[in-house]
């Protein structure tokens, strides 16, 4: 089962906008009947076909982690947290459409998370306020990706998606607006499947095709991984 | 003339209490959440402002602020009006609320809440029945009937709550409960709680293959024969593989969730144990010690007075002057220092009150409330502090001198003050023992 290679992506947000709803949606093309309380961290698998219908179609296995918590957590709850951000691919915004807030914690959570990797003691450098050039010179890809879009009503949509188009614009990310709980917006070849798709894309693509540095420690975690598979399986 | 400016004076007043009663709402409580309904906030605030408003009317009491009509006027009215909102308005909210949360019973929610509004009711009055409030002179609406009432949960809530700070603070203040955690017992945590990461992604992967080989398959096999196809899919293999694998993946979630709280465990220790190193930590636990006699002389006094049925008759003020009178021989003017000192020391409980109930609440919210339940969560807050600060007048009352608990005890009518200083004793005493009991026992 090591044959493939894999790719890990954090799954970040605010506590109850439906990570956990979307990871299961995403990974079993099914929806998530009860939705319970994430303590810790959940991981799920997708398997995904990079470019899919051409000659060079291959498979990787996309782990999503969906880390629980809120933004506003004890030190030592966000301490731990740290630990499930290293060595990550990519990153999936999550925030709720009809909740402005979960929205704004969206800057605190990057941070969080893209913070990890340049200071050694996994403490928050800067004191919450979001850099745009930070964003611009992260090699992480970023996707946003707003829940409970059937709970708006039909005429305040458009307020919402303009609000929305400064989120994008600041992170950088392309955008999908969804309900988790209807399979109907992720359909093959809806345009919200073919941005997915496009992001895993680029994710696999930063990890395994692109030439700097991170190559290296790239080839020793697939050793490691295969090692441990044997040991485990 | 004056009974006009004495309203105004008290009303603004009011409104400023309104304000501060708003500003935490939105800069504490609610500050990861969403406002969305406004009635809450305003809930929220109208009983800050009232409860407010009864300690500043004590406090105007012994400074003699005000004349004494409009003073006995505006504590019926405060009563009165508070009464309304922590029996009438605030439970049917909550109701309302409880039943907006649950799916199936959105429809009639106004229905349902009146429902969950007359249980309420129901039990608030058979709480009455055991306890020695009910005497014969007043009538089944009165205001001591519903005084009394809030007064017993307020006064169950209060000995609660001072006998959770009264074992709490001291394990919380001194160091000599903290267990030695060091950094390579955080990192072994963390690392084991990394492998069985590892285990879980690697299950997944498995089973996520898995099917999709079956899919493929079952494609394939629904071309050929749709219904022998669809029985060998059934009782082939790799779904009963499957089953077991996803068992083996449910035990390792639930080993990787209990890993990550003793990890979130050990990193809080690690904190406090960093935080008890500095001067700031060195002075709580120092205030630690004088606290933990403090809650043993407490203790020990509330054992005295159940056993030997006494109930304090005289208060801290007059006895303490009592004492460096008689016994120091130091002359004064009793009456002018009783009255400061007694300012002075109420002041000081009401302040210390309102603060520590504020900080319990908010750490209390941030612990359970998620998005659906906020509203729900600052409503019973709100329900909590209004008996909280009621049933503290109540017992207030025996902290100040003879001169300034007439108005207290003509607002309030003939209630048993005594059996309330009692049943707090009790309350307490019980509590107290089962925390500590509990606590010692994880400790050890």
């Amino acid at each position: 089962m090591a044959s493939l290679d894999r790719v890990k992506v954090l799954v970040l947000g605010d506590s109850g906008v439906g990570k956990s709803s979307l990871v299961h949606l995403l990974c079993q093309n099914q929806v998530l009947g009860n939705p319970s309380w994430t303590v810790g961290c959940s991981v799920d698998v997708r398997v995904h076909d990079y470019k899919e219908g051409t000659p060079d179609e291959k498979t990787y296995y996309t782990e999503l982690w969906d880390v629980g918590g809120s933004v506003g957590s004890a030190s030592s709850v966000k301490s731990t947290r740290a630990v499930f951000y290293n060595s990550v691919n990519g990153i999936i915004l999550v925030h709720d459409l009809t909740n402005k807030k979960s929205s704004q914690n969206l800057y605190r959570w990057s941070l969080e998370a893209l913070n990890k990797d340049s200071s050694p003691t996994g403490v928050i450098v800067s004191n919450g306020d979001y850099d745009r050039e930070q964003f611009a010179e992260s090699t992480v890809p970023l996707l946003l990706i707003g829940t409970k879009f059937d709970q708006i009503p039909e005429n305040k949509r458009n307020d919402v998606l303009t609000r929305n188009t400064f989120l994008s614009e600041d992170f950088n990310a392309e955008e999908i607006n969804l309900d988790c709980t209807n399979p109907r917006y992720l359909a093959a070849g809806s345009s919200n499947a073919v941005k997915l798709s496009r992001f895993f894309d680029k994710v696999i693509e930063k990890r395994y095709f692109t030439k700097d540095p991170s190559q290296l420690t790239g080839f020793t975690d697939r050793k490691r991984f295969n090692f441990k598979n044997l040991h485990y399986d | 003339m004056s009974f006009f400016l004495d309203s105004v004076i008290m009303f603004t007043s009011q409104v400023l209490f309104f304000g501060c009663g708003w500003l935490f709402f939105v800069r504490q409580l609610f500050k990861d959440y969403e406002v969305r309904q406004y009635v809450v906030q305003v809930v929220f605030s109208v009983t800050f402002a009232l409860c407010c408003t009864m300690f500043e009317l004590i406090i105007f009491e012994i400074l003699g602020a005000l004349s004494s009509t409009s003073r006995y006027f505006h504590w019926k009215l405060n009563l009165y009006v508070i009464l309304l909102v922590l029996i009438f308005v605030v439970p049917f909210y909550i109701g309302y609320f409880v039943v907006s949360n649950i799916r199936l019973l959105q429809r009639q929610r106004l229905l349902f809440a009146c429902v969950v509004w007359f249980t309420f009711m129901y039990f608030f009055w058979k709480l009455g029945d055991p306890f020695p409030i009910l005497s014969p002179k007043h009538g089944i609406l009165s205001i001591e009937q519903l005084i009394s009432r809030v007064g017993v949960i307020g006064v169950t809530l209060m000995a609660l709550l001072s006998g959770f700070g009264a074992v709490n603070c001291p394990y919380t203040y001194m160091s000599y409960f903290l267990r030695n955690v060091t950094d390579s017992d955080i990192l072994a945590l963390e690392r084991r709680l990394l492998q069985t990461m590892d285990m879980i992604v690697s299950k997944k992967k498995r089973i996520a293959m898995t099917r999709r080989q079956m899919y493929q398959r079952g494609e394939d096999q629904n071309k050929q024969t749709g219904f022998w196809g669809m029985i060998k899919s059934v009782t082939s293999a790799p779904s009963s593989n499957l089953s077991l694998i996803q068992q083996e993946v449910d035990a390792l979630e639930e080993l990787s969730r209990q890993l990550f709280l003793e990890t979130v465990d050990l990193q809080a220790t690690k904190e406090r144990i960093e935080y008890s190193k500095t001067f700031q930590g060195k002075y709580f636990n120092f205030l630690g010690y004088f606290f933990s006699i403090y809650c043993v002389w407490k203790i020990f006094m509330a054992t005295i007075n159940i056993v030997f049925d006494r109930v304090g008759k005289t208060d801290p003020v007059t006895r303490g002057i009592e004492i460096t009178v008689n016994y120091l021989g130091i002359q004064f003017d009793v009456k002018f220092w009783s009255q400061h000192i007694s300012f002075i020391l109420v002041g000081i409980i009401i302040v210390t009150s309102i603060r520590g109930l504020l900080i319990t609440l908010t750490k209390f919210f941030y612990a359970i409330s998620s998005s659906k339940s906020s509203n729900v969560i600052v409503l019973v807050l709100a329900q909590i502090m209004g008996m909280y600060f009621v049933s503290s007048v109540l017992l207030m009352r025996m902290s100040m001198p003879l001169e300034y608990r007439t108005i207290v005890t003509e607002v309030l009518g003939e209630l048993q003050f005594n059996f309330y200083h009692r049943w707090f004793d009790v309350i307490f005493l019980h509590f107290h023992n089962t925390m500590h009991c509990l606590s010692l026992s994880s400790t050890f």
